[in-house]
């Protein structure tokens, strides 16, 4: 989608080695209030490593990766405070209680309420990315880093899922996403690694 | 990085069969050299401080593959980096959530080993003066450690080769300590190494972790 505005997210000429591997050369996109990227590609393309060299997790050998003209990956615990994380593992611990993960009203959300109290071990698969997803609704962040944040859902809940990002971009939140599903949102840039 | 000590405490209390495992541990391992060597009081109080502060050593070792195994393995260990604490606060919130479930407890139950080692009773105050920055070196260089080794293969095996050696000159002034007759200047050497330790292991471990995510 052609932004018509200045882009908060400015990622120019980006490379991402993972270990001794060039999976990612001149990446460049730039992504402003409300805005959605979607990141499309093969397995093994470099959508993760594009994430987590987003996220600041790992480092860039090469390109500019700028937050409101500033480079966004100065100050690493600063850029942290602005990303809420969904990485493709759930980062669920199974001897806490899906109320101690996240706080309840997360929990409602994404349809978890009645399950506060259990132990997340006894979560099915969807409903530990489920209990992962609110975890980003509840960070509050301004952008949302999401890999694919649909794996193990169900069609209702990648439906909320959906609403959910749209609620998030509607309050001015941005999200960079890959998946291999198509989701319903409206107006998303779609990168393709 | 009080909330994340909280949620290490619950977590351990929730796996707190882990936590049983290094006291048993500690404890037999401590009850085999009366055994070994006899029960004459003599032998047993001129060893007993040494055997508790490696038996110590030992027992506190344990959990330490799974301090940050389980966070890296099921992607905890992004979110804590991401939490927008430094990586180095990560890394002492987790060694102090290590002392505290492991050090302090190991502590408390060395005092009644050493009098069942013979240790002479007004000496066992001294040993828990000994032991108390003792188990904090071992839980932040066991975190360093901890943090270097992550995602290697053998991690469990390298953890104590690293760890053990570093361990060595705080075993000296521990055990020396005890039976010495002036025990203030080991004492003033466990402290000074504790000063050094305690900025040093989480900055140490913290950049371990963050190349560990990468």
């Amino acid at each position: 989608m052609p932004q018509d505005f200045a882009p908060l997210l400015e990622a120019t000429n980006l490379s991402v080695f993972r270990g001794e591997r060039l999976v990612l050369s001149n990446v460049s996109f730039g992504l402003g209030e409300g805005g959605i990227v979607v990141l499309r590609g093969a397995n093994g393309a470099g959508k993760s490593s594009l994430l987590r060299a987003l996220a600041g997790l790992t480092p860039l050998a090469a390109g500019t990766l700028r937050w409101a003209g500033d480079d966004a990956l100065e100050d690493f615990c600063t850029h942290a405070k602005r990303i809420a994380w969904l990485g493709h593992l759930d980062a669920v611990k199974p001897a806490l209680s899906a109320a101690e993960h996240v706080p309840k009203a997360a929990l409602a959300a994404v349809g978890l309420a009645a399950y506060a109290d259990l132990p997340a071990r006894l979560l099915s698969a969807g409903q530990k990315r489920r209990l992962a997803i609110a975890r980003v609704v509840a960070a509050g962040a301004r952008l949302w880093l999401l890999d694919e944040p649909t794996t193990g859902l169900d069609a209702d809940s990648v439906a909320r899922f959906c609403a959910l990002c749209e609620a998030h971009r509607d309050q001015g939140g941005m999200i960079i996403a890959s998946t291999h599903m198509p989701l319903a949102l409206r107006e998303t840039q779609v990168l393709s690694l | 990085m009080r909330r994340l000590i909280l949620r290490e405490l619950r977590l351990s209390l929730r796996h707190a069969a882990d936590t049983a495992a290094s006291l048993l541990f500690f404890v037999i391992a401590g009850t085999l050299f009366p055994f070994a060597l006899g029960p004459g009081p003599t032998t047993l109080s001129a060893i007993a401080a040494g055997v508790v502060w490696v038996c110590a050593l030992l027992a506190a070792l344990l959990p330490l593959d799974r301090l940050f195994g389980a966070d890296f393995e099921d992607g905890t260990l992004d979110l804590l980096l991401l939490s927008g604490l430094p990586a180095y606060g990560v890394a002492f919130a987790k060694t102090a959530a290590h002392w505290l479930t492991t050090g302090l407890p190991l502590l408390v139950i060395s005092a009644p080993l050493a009098v069942m080692l013979r240790l002479p009773a007004e000496r066992v105050p001294l040993l828990l003066m000994t032991l108390a920055p003792g188990t904090m070196l071992l839980s932040l260089l066991g975190t360093l450690a901890a943090a270097i080794t992550l995602g290697a293969r053998r991690a469990a095996v390298l953890m104590p080769l690293i760890t053990l050696p570093l361990m060595i000159p705080t075993l000296i002034f521990g055990a020396a300590a005890v039976s010495a007759p002036h025990p203030a200047a080991s004492l003033y050497m466990l402290a000074a190494m504790l000063a050094a330790a305690l900025p040093l292991a989480p900055l140490g471990a913290g950049a371990a972790l963050r190349a560990a995510a990468e």
